[in-house]
């Protein structure tokens, strides 16, 4: 374990600097909605305003949570990820047709697979981290389930749950999992990067989602996801690159790599999002759940990180550390 | 108060939500009947009402089972205000009917699995007599019918082990005995409107 991987916000000016930014957006954020509120007449704008208000507050939350685990450190960050994966988790694999003798194989996924994950990036051992899921997992759930006796729909049931520990479990914690990386030049703030990570993630989904409600009229996918269109992809996918790119100083990367960056986690965390609508419409439901006012579950919240976390920690990873055996 | 604090730890532990289909949560004497899979069940079912409603709402527990150890005992009637019932021995003088009839008074609710006992999967079993006998002797009550689902996979029988998917409790319509209903016709009437909603 390495002891430079902690942090401190307090003695870090340019998270400090992160932070008031994004607490002067929500506080602009709010403004606005309470205008809007004042402002809008018809029943269809009124609901929209009402669900873009909902949507604010749960960000407030969303972000106050955040923000507190990750004062408190890695282990706080660690344990708020690790949650988000669990109730990510439960939300997916309630929705997926489960027989009765899944319940042991299930009990090892949510209370060992899925700290035993989180614990691998507690003690930074990379090589558990990276191989849990898909070789471990991979070959232990279908065994136990296979020790039941119970052979109708294997295949499917063996990868429902394969997937649902993929998405849900070993996707989500790469975000984390950047705090464990060694930057030379970087050292001691990570956190900064995850931040960053998350804040540019985040903003890509709100910007895909104003840019859609201002101007959106051709829908990508209306089968799969009628709210994405393409007016809002690129809407929300340059300002997301140009904001990633202003935002450098954050990062170990240069004003155009921070650029490159942004724009492969932001274009795969839509392809994140549209994965799972597809997901969920092959469940027949609209949300996976309803623990976030406005947005759903979190699964709805975490769908673009499940798909960018990956991308951005794997290209920091190869690209900005000193990776032995390369 | 222990119990709105309980029921709240109960729906987050549990994911559980309610959805009040053909009624609202009102403070009218019911009889909530629902589908039996799990120990979990009268958990969730007590943490989906309101707590005015579930102060006056009191679940039916086997003796034999919840009155087996001072533990149990204690959860079942301390905790729940549950009713415990015998299941095995009846007779006049200790007859379940008798105690849920006593139970329901002039304020009270009482929540019942009218299978009367546990079943493995989401169908929902036969039900016993004993719902054709307290309808008859309280035909003012309203018969609202509970589905529950998921709790056969939580915790099903024969598992002590727990897993957190999450759950729902999905309330129809209240319906009353219909005068000189027989008891074949009410026990299907009411046991169709359960299985009814376990398909909405």
């Amino acid at each position: 374990m390495n002891p430079a991987i902690s942090h401190n916000l307090p003695e870090d000016p340019g998270l400090v600097a992160l932070v008031g930014g994004v607490i002067a957006l929500l506080v602009l954020a709010t403004l606005i909605g309470t205008a809007l509120r004042r402002r809008v007449r018809g029943e269809a704008a009124v609901a929209t305003v009402a669900n873009l208000n909902a949507r604010i507050r749960a960000w407030w939350v969303m972000v106050g949570v955040f923000l507190t685990l990750l004062l408190v450190g890695r282990d706080g960050t660690l344990v708020l990820f690790g949650a988000l994966s669990f109730l990510a988790l439960r939300e997916f694999i309630s929705l997926m047709p489960t027989r009765l003798a899944d319940h042991r194989a299930l009990f090892w996924v949510f209370f060992v697979l899925t700290p035993l994950q989180y614990w691998s990036i507690h003690v930074a051992w990379y090589g558990l981290f990276i191989a849990l899921i898909p070789v471990l997992a991979f070959l232990v759930i279908p065994s136990r389930i296979v020790a039941t006796g119970d052979g109708v729909d294997f295949l499917s049931r063996t990868a429902n749950l394969q997937w649902a520990l993929m998405v849900c479990v070993y996707c989500v914690s790469h975000a984390p999992a950047i705090l464990m990386l060694e930057i030379p030049g970087f050292v001691g703030q990570n956190a900064k990067l995850l931040f960053y990570f998350v804040l540019l993630v985040q903003l890509s989904d709100v910007l895909q989602y104003v840019w859609g409600k201002l101007l959106g009229r051709r829908a990508i996918s209306p089968t799969i996801s009628p709210n994405k269109t393409w007016e809002g992809f690129w809407g929300g996918l340059l300002c997301t690159t140009g904001i990633g790119a202003a935002l450098h100083w954050a990062t170990p990367f240069s004003p155009g790599a921070a650029a490159l960056i942004a724009l492969a986690a932001c274009f795969f965390g839509f392809l994140g999002g549209l994965t799972m609508s597809a997901i969920k419409r092959g469940f027949g439901v609209k949300d996976y759940g309803t623990l976030i006012e406005g947005h759903g579950g979190v699964l709805d919240r975490l769908d673009s990180v499940c798909f960018a976390a990956p991308i951005f920690f794997h290209i920091t990873r190869y690209f900005y550390t000193a990776i032995p055996g390369l | 108060m222990k119990s709105p604090l309980m029921a709240a730890l109960v729906r987050l532990a549990m994911g559980a939500t309610a959805r009040w289909v053909g009624c609202g949560p009102t403070l009218s004497q019911r009889i909530y009947f629902a589908n039996h899979t799990s120990h979990l069940d009268t958990l969730v079912l007590w943490a989906m009402l309101p707590t005015s409603v579930r102060e006056h709402t009191r679940p039916i527990a086997a003796r034999d089972y919840w009155g087996a150890n001072a533990l149990r005992r204690w959860v079942a009637q301390s905790l729940f205000n549950a009713v415990l019932v015998e299941r095995k021995r009846i007779c006049a003088h200790d007859h379940p009917v008798e105690h849920m009839v006593e139970a329901l008074g002039t304020t009270n609710s009482i929540i019942l699995f009218p299978e009367g006992e546990r079943t493995p999967g989401p169908e929902v079993a036969p039900f016993k007599s004993g719902i054709w006998h307290l309808a008859r002797q309280r035909p003012d009550m309203e018969l609202v019918p509970v589905y529950l689902a998921n709790l056969n996979l939580i915790l099903p029988k024969g598992e002590f082990l727990p897993v957190p998917l999450l759950c729902r409790a999905t309330f129809g319509q209240p319906m009353h005995i219909k005068p000189n209903e027989g008891k074949a016709d009410f026990l299907h009437r009411t046991r169709s409107s359960l299985d009814q909603l376990r398909q909405q």
